[in-house]
């Protein structure tokens, strides 16, 4: 693995290049049908979620959009999900639980988006029903952060039996540019906010948060796309061939204890 | 009530209660709503609430324990859980030590087990005194062995928010106790078992997107802040002014995110009456 600086890598995680949502899809996955809409008030495209073979077992796959051309970036609000976006991946969980379809999430957000319409809809509500709902889920979750994974926004789609990261992604409380606004009022030190946000795929590994990280290649994912590709399938298929040998309410209270033991005070 | 260890008890809330109230120096305080000042005696003896107004005041943990559970009824759960550096964070041990000794708690939340009307029940509260009610790893923890302490005793919860957020000195491990959290009131609730959400000014960030709003009923005190994302941040991010009002409870009740607007002079009898109507059948 190479060793960028924190702050290298949120970059990496941020490249404009940086494969998306639809191009893991594409290569990952087979006969994917997009599934839209909350079914309460509207379609959100900052989430695509819908049916898809994986292997030629039939799954649930989920993700963050933030859109390719400036127009598609637009429409599906730079990736920054609406409560309807969050209502729609909870729909399509609990569709693939009576279906008994595994779940597989890909995140790459820079947040819920903060916004008059949003906060009208019940943000908040949206993230904390889907934290609620993914831990008692009777199918296997495996959630892949493959670009920036910032805040309740990321989380609201990674209460996952694994939580895989790709080498130069990033999974924070915040955006760096947030947290420095909000712990020293200046938020032009991003640059000293990486370094001690602990955001980077190997101190999640060592936090325990993320339980694997897919190697890139040389320079970040964009570089050779088809590698990054395969790492993650590679990694994928390991994980979720682990997770089907288990029964359904052992895969909820295994999914409910890997964050029981997160912060339960091994420290004094 | 057993006699001298209830007495006791009563004792101890009151004086942690009078801790809570008690600042050196000013007996006089400006209300930050209407701006009349009223003696601080006043205010503190109407529950904080602003005499001349009707503004909610702040109030710690202790101090709303003391005005909820029965007199003699409340015992402490899990007092001794310590504040933790889990990213060895610089300057994060100061800033701990600093709101311990400006409130005499250890964290952000305190959480017990008493009677409300005579009902049993766990309760616990976030003080926004303590770096802004925010979600450490400790507060995390603490919300999680009361829910799971309610859920084995098959007690009713309460839980009163009040929080900026998450706290950023814990990054990731903040984050992840919403998930801990709201997995621990999936098990609660399949329990068939009620939690009651009170929202208190403010309830934003990563405590609204967890507990605070997964309450099989809410509450919230007037006037109260209550969002995801703060007012600061939504207005830099679409750059318009925000309507009066907006993420305030009254708000939030009309959006249909909560049950009722509840004054604080009608926060217990309302509580006491939930917890009857779910006792069995309902009856008292």
């Amino acid at each position: 693995m190479s060793s960028l600086t924190a702050a290298e890598r949120v970059a990496a995680a941020r490249h404009p290049q940086r494969p998306g949502v639809t191009d893991y899809i594409g290569a990952l996955f087979t006969d994917f049908f997009e599934q839209k809409g909350d079914r309460l008030c509207r379609e959100d495209p900052a989430v695509l979620g819908g049916i898809a073979l994986y292997h030629g077992r039939p799954v649930t796959v989920i993700g963050t959009r933030k859109g390719k051309t400036a127009e598609e970036s637009l429409r599906c609000n730079f990736g920054m999900p609406g409560p309807e976006g969050y209502r729609k991946a909870l729909r399509l969980m609990k569709q693939a639980e009576k279906f008994r379809r595994p779940v597989i999430t890909l995140i790459d957000t820079s947040g819920a988006y903060p916004g008059l319409e949003a906060e009208a809809r019940g943000q908040g509500e949206a993230i904390a029903r889907n934290l609620m709902e993914m831990s008692r889920l009777t199918v296997p979750v495996v959630a892949v952060i493959t670009g920036e994974g910032n805040s309740g926004g990321a989380l609201a789609l990674a209460v996952a039996n694994r939580v895989l990261m790709l080498e130069n992604a990033v999974y924070a409380v915040l955006s760096p540019e947030g947290f420095a606004s909000i712990l020293w009022r200046d938020a032009s030190r991003h640059e000293e906010a990486c370094g001690l946000m602990k955001l980077t795929a190997p101190d999640l590994l060592a936090l325990g948060v993320a339980d694997d990280v897919v190697p890139e290649p040389e320079g970040g994912a964009h570089r050779a796309p088809e590698q990054t590709f395969r790492e993650l399938d590679r990694a994928i298929s390991r994980h979720l061939a682990a997770l089907l040998r288990e029964s359904g309410p052992a895969l909820a209270a295994g999914r409910r204890q890997k964050f029981r033991k997160i912060g339960a005070g091994e420290e004094a | 009530m057993n006699g001298i260890f209830a007495k006791r008890r009563a004792r101890l809330l009151a004086m942690k209660a009078i801790r809570d109230n008690y600042i050196p120096g000013d007996k006089r305080i400006a209300c930050p709503r209407c701006g009349g000042e009223s003696s601080r005696r006043d205010v503190t003896g109407n529950l904080s609430v602003c005499p001349l107004c009707g503004y909610h005041f702040p109030m710690g943990a202790y101090y709303r324990l003391s005005t909820i559970l029965d007199p003699g009824s409340f015992r402490e759960l899990n007092e001794k859980l310590p504040a933790a550096d889990p990213l060895s964070f610089p300057g994060y041990r100061e800033k701990q030590r600093a709101a311990q000794r400006k409130t005499g708690l250890t964290e952000a939340a305190v959480t017990a087990t008493g009677t409300v009307g005579g009902r049993r029940c766990v309760a616990g509260v976030l003080d926004s005194r303590f770096l802004c009610g925010s979600m450490s790893a400790a507060v995390g923890e603490k919300i999680t062995l009361a829910i799971e302490y309610a859920a084995k005793n098959k007690l009713p919860l309460i839980l009163f928010s009040a929080s900026g957020g998450a706290r950023m000195q814990e990054g990731i491990l903040s984050l992840m106790q919403m998930a801990k959290t709201s997995a621990a009131l999936a098990r609660f609730s399949e329990k068939g078992l009620l939690y009651i959400s009170v929202l208190t000014d403010p309830t934003t960030g990563g405590v609204t997107a967890s507990f605070a709003s997964l309450g099989d009923i809410i509450l919230a005190e007037p006037g109260a802040l209550i969002g995801f994302a703060g007012p600061r941040v939504i207005q830099q991010t679409i750059g318009e002014t925000l309507p009066e009002g907006f993420q305030r409870s009254e708000y939030q009740e009309e959006h249909g995110f909560v049950d009722a607007v509840v004054p604080r002079g009608e926060l217990r009898e309302t509580l006491s009456r939930l917890l009857r109507l779910h006792e069995k059948g309902g009856r008292p």
